[in-house]
């Protein structure tokens, strides 16, 4: 017994400990979880960023499943992601955007020079979307299923494993769901 | 007259960097009007609670990040409205989670986070009580007949011999 207790003890505390702090060092500060996940997306109604005098709202993403990406032209992650934006919508995935904090001419510029993969932009000028999405840092990317509700939140630019492993996936398996 | 110099150096050398890093930092954070509804003090000390989710180690008062600014903006139109300090967390809360505060609400997920360290403080108390159990219950030194007469023979010995090496 006091062998167990000088000798084990201490090992397998230390064990543990270092299996903790080991487990820490994998989790990324910088993802946060979100509070939305499975919750109604956030209602919005704003104008669209190449028609102006026609809004995109909450309605718009009803009934289907949908992916809204959050970008700016001044977000270098976000020209990073951008040819795998226009892969996807290729592939027959609806993705709307929120253009957020952003100039107009900028972004209109951006979307004929890289190619538009969306179905429409919302033009978030002053943010204050961004903020009822919880978003903190662009790019991020919401998975939206039928009901309008948010079953997925990507942070960070897009990349081709994060696109097959888990956007895909899921889209496939939200489209089967009854809607 | 070397060391003046050094001195002299040293003395610019500080100069420059408060002169040029001072300013910078106070001009980061926008000014607020507090002649309206909004009480200043009330303001600063929620805004110091809250978290910066960009620079994560910031709180919105410290932070200059874009989002900070935004977020002030915020909680400052919200008290304009009358909210109360609760009603604002609340809000945050609902959009970026726990995560925007420095003091996490008391709930299952935060319990380790909460009662770990006493429980850890727990655990050692009762190894220490353990431990010292276990030492008063080991018997005292018992020596034979034997052990006691080369016992004292080694005692005297070292007695007599001094510190002399043997």
């Amino acid at each position: 017994m006091p062998a167990f207790f000088r000798y084990l003890v201490p090992l397998l505390a230390f064990l543990a400990l270092v299996a903790l702090l080991f487990k820490g060092l994998g989790i990324d500060p910088k993802r946060v979880p979100s509070p939305l996940i499975d919750k109604p997306a956030p209602a919005f109604n704003l104008p669209k960023l190449k028609q102006p005098q026609q809004s995109l709202s909450n309605a718009d993403l009803e009934g289907k499943v949908s992916l809204l990406n959050v970008w700016a032209t001044w977000c270098v992650a976000c020209r990073q992601e951008h040819p795998l934006l226009v892969q996807l919508s290729k592939s027959g995935v609806p993705i709307y955007g929120l253009n957020y904090k952003d100039q107009r001419p900028a972004a209109e510029q951006w979307l004929q020079r890289f190619g538009d993969p969306y179905v429409a932009n919302a033009f978030d000028a002053e943010g204050r979307v961004g903020i009822d999405w919880g978003v903190y840092g662009t790019p991020e990317t919401f998975i939206i299923d039928k009901q309008g509700i948010i079953r997925h939140k990507h942070i960070g630019p897009l990349t081709r494993d994060a696109i097959e492993r888990e956007i895909l996936p899921l889209v496939k398996k939200l489209r089967e769901e009854k809607g | 007259m070397k060391s003046f110099r050094l001195y002299g150096v040293l003395i610019a050398c500080m100069a420059i960097s408060s002169a040029l890093f001072s300013p910078l930092q106070a001009a980061g954070l926008e000014a607020f009007d507090f002649s309206g509804n909004v009480d200043e003090t009330r303001f600063k000390s929620l805004i110091a609670e809250l978290r910066c989710l960009v620079c994560q180690n910031q709180s919105l008062a410290d932070s200059d990040a874009d989002l900070a600014h935004d977020l002030r903006r915020e909680v400052y139109e919200l008290m304009d409205q009358g909210k109360s300090n609760q009603e604002i967390v609340d809000y945050l809360v609902a959009r970026y989670g726990d995560f925007v505060l420095y003091n996490p609400p008391v709930k299952p997920e935060t319990w380790i986070l909460w009662y770990g360290p006493f429980g850890l403080l727990a655990v050692g108390f009762f190894i220490l009580l353990y431990t010292v159990r276990q030492r008063k219950r080991q018997p005292e030194a018992d020596f034979s007949e034997q052990e006691k007469e080369r016992l004292k023979q080694l005692l005297g010995d070292d007695n007599n011999n001094g510190d002399k090496p043997a």
